[in-house]
């Protein structure tokens, strides 16, 4: 099945997702790392509000290229290893109604369990960061810069950004267990 | 030849990895979209032949992982060179990252401090051999993280040959969909601790088209895995196995298996 997903997300949306599908998501997402990870874990738990809502958004494993010419523009974005995120990402599904994960390679068996019941992960495909660049059509903002372009936080405002496969799905399907 | 043919010999280099896939990389793929009857793996290779052709239509790179630049630089003996080769390969990445653009990736190991033009303390990686005659050759690849991270390196014992294959295969499956497969492996056997994994390295810069029997050996028992392209199944998790070898020390058997993903990036420049 072939579905559109629209920012902010919804739980029911997010439920009748199943592994296999094929996803295009138009709306903001924002791209989180490593270090983006960690230090939104921080302010978490330190109660301080973030410049971004996990809570039904969409995250974005990737650090892209990005060029300023005036404004900034995305040269070349496709995901990155969803793998290096799998410890933080627990914690931060326990403070969400729901939400979309897109990246590449799969994440831990931890991770597919805290995912049911409220968020899917979406596989687009890795390296294809020309392909990815042409569905986002501009950038929103960037905060965290001080983390460097890769690990920063961009905002990104995409259209029909696909299609992403539903590769773990909110009801602890996963294609890459296999 | 000039400190600055060399510079700007370098930025058209990185431009044309970054931009245009070797042919033989390119028809491998092509091949392995023809062979996929999986339609998640097809919609995935079509995905990557697609943004080839974007980045080769818009002069983008094809991947946000632009890498860390590694030069393999054989310099001729008959050549006298004035002026500082490795500096001007240095100020060449900084001009290729600022102009084409490449995303700035090289970071302080400990303090993570981005120095915003991928170059820093031992970077970019060059890679000097000497050579006959009187000409520069350069070659370079920038390496993405993805498929660097799931490398691997065994010191194994001298009487354990026959169980290179299973370290290579274990190696990929390890790796599983996190280095973006369908991959190339770079497999170095012998030499040093080091050196082995240099030969890994240098036998990702082989045509992957041409694979001699050991090679395609290896190939058809990483593709029984049948991790597929992005790991959600199919035929093709690896597009070649690349074997490099060289003498070791007769108590040693270092055997070096670095993961390349399906972007493998290479260009060369001839200086003169």
């Amino acid at each position: 099945m072939e579905y559109e997903l629209r920012t902010p997300l919804n739980k029911d949306e997010i439920l009748k997702l199943n592994v296999g599908d094929a996803v295009y998501v138009t709306g903001e997402i924002f791209t989180a790392r490593d270090e983006a990870h960690a230090r939104a874990l921080e302010w978490m738990e330190e109660g301080k509000e973030l410049p971004f809502s996990f809570d039904r958004g969409v995250v974005y494993h990737c650090g892209p290229l990005v060029k300023r010419n005036g404004e900034w523009r995305v040269v070349s974005a496709g995901p990155t290893t969803s793998a290096r995120m799998n410890p933080f990402t627990p914690k931060i599904l326990e403070k969400v109604e729901c939400m979309a994960i897109i990246g590449k390679g799969g994440m831990s068996d931890e991770v597919v369990n805290a995912m049911k019941g409220k968020a899917v992960y979406l596989a687009f495909t890795g390296g294809a960061g020309a392909l990815a660049a042409q569905s986002i059509k501009r950038v929103k903002g960037v905060v965290w810069e001080d983390l460097g372009m890769p690990e920063a936080v961009w905002l990104l405002e995409v259209e029909r950004f696909g299609p992403c496969i539903v590769a773990i799905d909110a009801h602890g399907n996963s294609l890459y267990r296999r | 030849m000039e400190y600055n043919d060399v510079v700007e010999a370098v930025v058209s280099a990185l431009r044309k990895a970054h931009t245009e896939l070797p042919d033989d990389v390119v028809k491998a793929i092509r091949k392995a979209y023809d062979s996929e009857d999986n339609e998640i793996a097809r919609r995935n290779l079509e995905a990557i032949l697609k943004n080839i052709d974007a980045a080769k239509k818009l002069g983008a790179p094809m991947c946000q992982d632009t890498g860390i630049p590694v030069f393999f630089v054989s310099v001729g003996r008959e050549l006298c060179l004035d002026f500082d080769l490795k500096g001007a390969i240095v100020e060449g990445v900084r001009k290729a990252t600022a102009e084409i653009p490449l995303r700035p990736n090289a970071v302080h190991p400990i303090t993570r401090e981005n120095s915003g033009d991928n170059t820093g303390m031992d970077a970019p990686q060059i890679n000097v051999d000497l050579v006959e005659g009187d000409e520069i050759r350069m070659v370079v690849m920038p390496k993405g993280a993805g498929s660097e991270n799931v490398s691997a390196l065994k010191m194994m014992l001298p009487t354990e040959v026959n169980k290179i294959k299973e370290f290579v295969v274990e190696t990929v499956k390890k790796a599983g969909g996190k280095p973006c497969p369908p991959v190339f492996v770079g497999v170095g056997i012998g030499g040093t601790f080091d050196g082995a994994a240099k030969l890994a390295k240098k036998a990702l810069l082989k045509n992957v088209l041409e694979m001699n029997e050991f090679e395609l050996e290896l190939l058809e028992a990483v593709n029984e895995l049948r991790i597929g392209p992005m790991g959600l199944g199919g035929k093709n998790t690896a597009l070649a196995v690349l074997v490099e070898i060289g003498h070791c020390h007769t108590a040693s058997l270092p055997v070096a298996v670095n993961i390349q993903c399906w972007a493998n990036r290479r260009a060369e420049v001839v200086l003169r």
